[in-house]
């Protein structure tokens, strides 16, 4: 793999993570939301 | 392909595989059908129903790619598609598919109510099992019927909100499930050489360019008229009567077009389907506006 070919893998692999991240907290995020609605109405 | 070669995908990829563009309608419908159901929904669990409809489209699209990859690998449309192209695995398109499948369908009964995941479900099964493995590539009634996967958005955001499918949800269902031939059929026109070469018996593969254009117009003339069932059955006003009837006579106008396009004895067009190609953009844009005008109406119609 040349430096460049690395350089490439990192980003996309970077990337990958930060959209695993903002899926993760998001659904975090949302179930959290969820759970105190629930509690609230019911 | 080198397995080490799969795993250095793309984020875009990913996102490719859920079908954006086909995305964006399905959400859009399913809020609508939320949106005119009456009653009333907290708007994170309203939030969280649409999150799950369009997940659960989004799966669809994955394990729809993944069972069709020999076929788009074949047509120019649809070569570059990440599993043809060689940047993701099939198997891990298909785990990703199910995986959002099951868990949009989780999610929609543990947050929202068991109706509306159960009718989700039924649309997932259906667009799975019924359009794309079976009928697909067996009959050119493929997206008849495979049509109802896509009219399932307005009665699952129906459900969410009443815990009931009813009368109206069930008129909105037939009226995507009448308009998708007229739009799928036009696309299929100037699209004909790659549905040939694949070997998707495509109506106009099958039956050729003038029956194809025939069907076309006979549909659009029973979807205009069904278009104003929710007016006469008083569930809507005025608004979205004169909206459906303009757009309607817009649609009509517009795959008339289709059928006078000059053709050769078989029903080619020698205009580079023109016709065909405005009709089908036509067509994305009459159910965006016509579905926008019902929810305008309804909110117009409860306020005054």
């Amino acid at each position: 793999m040349t430096d460049a070919e690395a350089a490439a893998f990192r980003r996309r692999q970077k990337g990958r993570n930060i959209a695993m991240l903002v899926v993760l907290i998001g659904l975090s995020t949302l179930f959290f939301a969820i759970t105190i609605v629930k509690m609230t109405h019911h | 392909m080198r397995l080490a070669d799969y795993q250095d995908t793309d984020v875009r990829d990913w996102i490719a595989l859920l079908k954006p563009r086909v995305m964006s309608l399905v959400v859009f419908s399913g809020l609508i059908g939320l949106l005119v159901a009456p009653g009333h929904l907290h708007p994170v669990l309203g939030f969280t129903a649409v999150l799950c409809i369009a997940v659960a489209a989004g799966a669809c699209g994955a394990i729809n790619m993944w069972y069709d990859r020999d076929i788009d690998a074949i047509m120019r449309r649809t070569r570059g598609r990440p599993i043809p192209a060689g940047r993701i695995e099939p198997g891990a398109a298909l785990g990703y598919g199910i995986t959002l499948a099951v868990g949009s369908v989780l999610m929609m009964g543990l947050a929202v109510n068991p109706v509306a995941a159960f009718v989700l479900a039924v649309s997932i099964a259906f667009y799975v099992f019924v359009y794309t493995m079976w009928l697909k590539r067996r009959t050119p009634q493929n997206i008849v019927i495979g049509g109802a996967a896509g009219a399932f958005p307005p009665v699952i955001g129906w459900a969410a909100v009443t815990g009931s499918v009813d009368l109206i949800p069930l008129v909105l269902f037939a009226m995507i499930f009448i308009w998708t031939p007229p739009h799928f059929w036009s696309l299929a026109l100037f699209a004909n050489d790659d549905y040939r070469r694949a070997g998707v018996p495509m109506l106009p593969v099958v039956a050729g360019g003038k029956e194809t254009r025939r069907q076309i117009v006979l549909y659009t003339l029973v979807l205009v008229p069904l278009t104003l069932v929710p007016w006469l059955l008083g569930f809507s006003g005025l608004v979205y009567a004169v909206a459906a009837s303009v757009l309607g006579v817009g649609f009509l106008v517009s795959v008339w077009r289709v059928a006078i396009d000059r053709q050769d004895e078989t029903g080619v067009s020698l205009t580079n389907d023109t016709p065909a190609r405005a009709a089908f953009k036509y067509s994305i844009a009459y159910l965006f506006i016509l579905f926008a005008a019902l929810a305008i109406d309804q909110f117009v119609y409860r306020t005054v």
